[in-house]
């Protein structure tokens, strides 16, 4: 519940921010990068989430189409997705124990 | 409280280290297990629970006897039988792989394979097998794989699965490790295996009614009316993970293997009901 | 090659109980593969059930059913011991066929 806030708050603000600039291919570059490196973590942990591989596609496809502010869109996505994965293996590492039948 | 600070540590550190008998102990998690559900649902009969969602409610329970008549995974019986008795073009069989020759052994699967240090499932000791012979492995989620476990389950119907956990640190890791993939929330949707098979056998998700843990492993494969055809252990499993949105595992992987043996030896003493039919 | 068709037919009675199941893909022409290609109509076209040299049923089948159809009825009529055929023509001009006995 605490993780789906933190993307909600995160997905709003990264949707505001990049309606002020026009992206470039360069910030296309970097933002997906970005997102492929989370999702590695999350991949890592066995734990990648369907959602965020489409988010991902999305990207790569509307970067290779030049539509760069709707490919930064969909990276910043995949990114924030990735790492709510991460987070969402790391609290259950701790807390699975409190689930079993005893 | 230290004894779960102690797991806690142990489970952060890392998955597959090898824990003590004092850390796990599988004998008082099953019965624990059997208590749960035989308290939450006691007009169930024990054996009863193999059966998943038609233990739970009478109404799909009738329209499974009436296809049971007739099952749908016939075919697939039929069609493992011919692949056992086919050789391999080194002119061995399955049989020549399995102890009993492969007839009436499902209920020992999965079992630890002291030597590997690894669980062996019956869909990975298939593809053992033919890996051992010169064969290609099977896709782990239907067809073939499918229908030579459908086969073998048939053979050990009604047999009481009998799973064992050597006194070796790497097993009783595995075993946890089956035990933590199990109740750990995954996918986007953040559901655990328990969430469902656990919190709400006999309720619905969706149009479908759920089945109790206890036993699940029993009646794979299955022939799904919803996919038209049969599915292995693997196959349910991976599409267990993407309906949370998780991105499935492959087939053979650590954690699918380990599963199946928590929740197989969580089942110990039930019967064998595959290869089943479900909606 | 196994046969397509599995049948059971029993007496009740002074009427006999038939249940097949017959394996094919039925597949009904309008679904696409995984690369977005349609997946040719191949379904059972007739279905037919001979008993004492009289057909006791027939199925005209199109796209609508689905993969591997199971087939319930009963007829009036038929001993135990008696013979009863099974025979199929899909719109590919395949077919099989099965002969039982009522029990």
């Amino acid at each position: 519940m605490r993780n789906l806030i933190r993307l909600t708050v995160a997905l709003a603000v990264g949707g505001f921010a990049t309606a002020a600039l026009a992206a470039s291919a360069d910030d296309f570059k970097a933002a997906y990068a970005k997102a492929e490196a989370a999702s590695k973590q999350a991949h890592a942990h066995k734990n990648e989430w369907t959602t965020t591989l489409g988010a991902l596609k999305a990207a790569k496809a509307a970067g290779d189409a030049g539509k760069f502010d709707e490919a930064v869109k969909h990276a910043q996505e995949a990114e924030a997705l990735a790492n709510a994965s991460v987070a969402q293996s790391e609290e259950q590492k701790k807390l699975w124990p409190d689930a079993v039948v005893r | 409280m230290l004894r779960k600070f102690c797991i806690a540590i142990a489970v952060v550190v890392g998955a597959a280290q090898p824990l003590s008998a004092a850390d796990v102990n599988p004998q008082a998690d099953a019965k624990a297990f059997k208590e749960y559900f035989t308290k939450r649902f006691s007009k169930v009969p024990l054996n009863d629970f193999v059966n998943g969602p038609y233990s739970m409610d009478e109404g799909l329970r009738k329209q499974w006897k009436a296809i049971d008549e007739f099952p749908p995974y016939e075919f697939a019986i039929e069609q493992g039988k011919q692949m056992f008795a086919t050789p391999f073009k080194n002119g061995k069989t399955y049989a020549d792989c399995f102890p009993d020759k492969g007839i009436g052994v499902r209920q020992n699967y999965p079992y630890f394979d002291t030597k590997s240090g690894q669980v062996i499932t019956l869909e990975v000791a298939i593809n053992q097998c033919r890996e051992a012979n010169g064969e290609k492995p099977l896709d782990y989620t239907k067809d073939d794989m499918a229908a030579v476990t459908a086969y073998m389950a048939f053979t050990s119907r009604g047999k009481p699965f009998d799973i064992k956990i050597p006194d070796d640190p790497r097993a009783l890791a595995a075993y946890n490790n089956g035990k933590q993939y199990f109740y750990t929330r995954r996918g986007q949707l953040n559901f655990s295996c328990a969430s469902c098979h656990v919190q709400s056998p006999g309720d619905h998700i969706r149009t479908e009614v759920l089945a109790p843990a206890y036993g699940i492993t029993a009646a794979l494969p299955i022939y799904r009316s919803a996919w038209g055809g049969m599915g292995t252990t693997t196959r349910r499993l991976r599409t267990c993970n993407s309906q949370v949105r998780g991105v499935p595992l492959p087939g053979g992987d650590e954690n699918y293997r380990d599963v199946e043996y928590f929740l197989s030896y969580m089942a110990n003493g039930l019967p064998i009901s595959g290869p089943g039919a479900r909606p | 090659m196994a046969s397509t068709i599995r049948v059971r037919a029993v007496i009740s009675g002074d009427t006999t109980e038939v249940q097949s199941l017959i394996r094919h893909p039925m597949d009904s022409g309008f679904v696409k593969d995984s690369k977005g290609q349609l997946i040719p109509a191949h379904h059972i076209e007739v279905l037919q059930f001979e008993h004492g040299g009289k057909t006791v049923f027939t199925a005209l089948w199109g796209p609508a059913v689905s993969k591997d159809p199971y087939v319930k009825f009963s007829f009036k009529g038929g001993k135990k011991g008696d013979d009863l055929k099974v025979s199929w023509v899909d719109n590919k001009g395949a077919s099989d066929s099965l002969m039982a006995k009522i029990q």
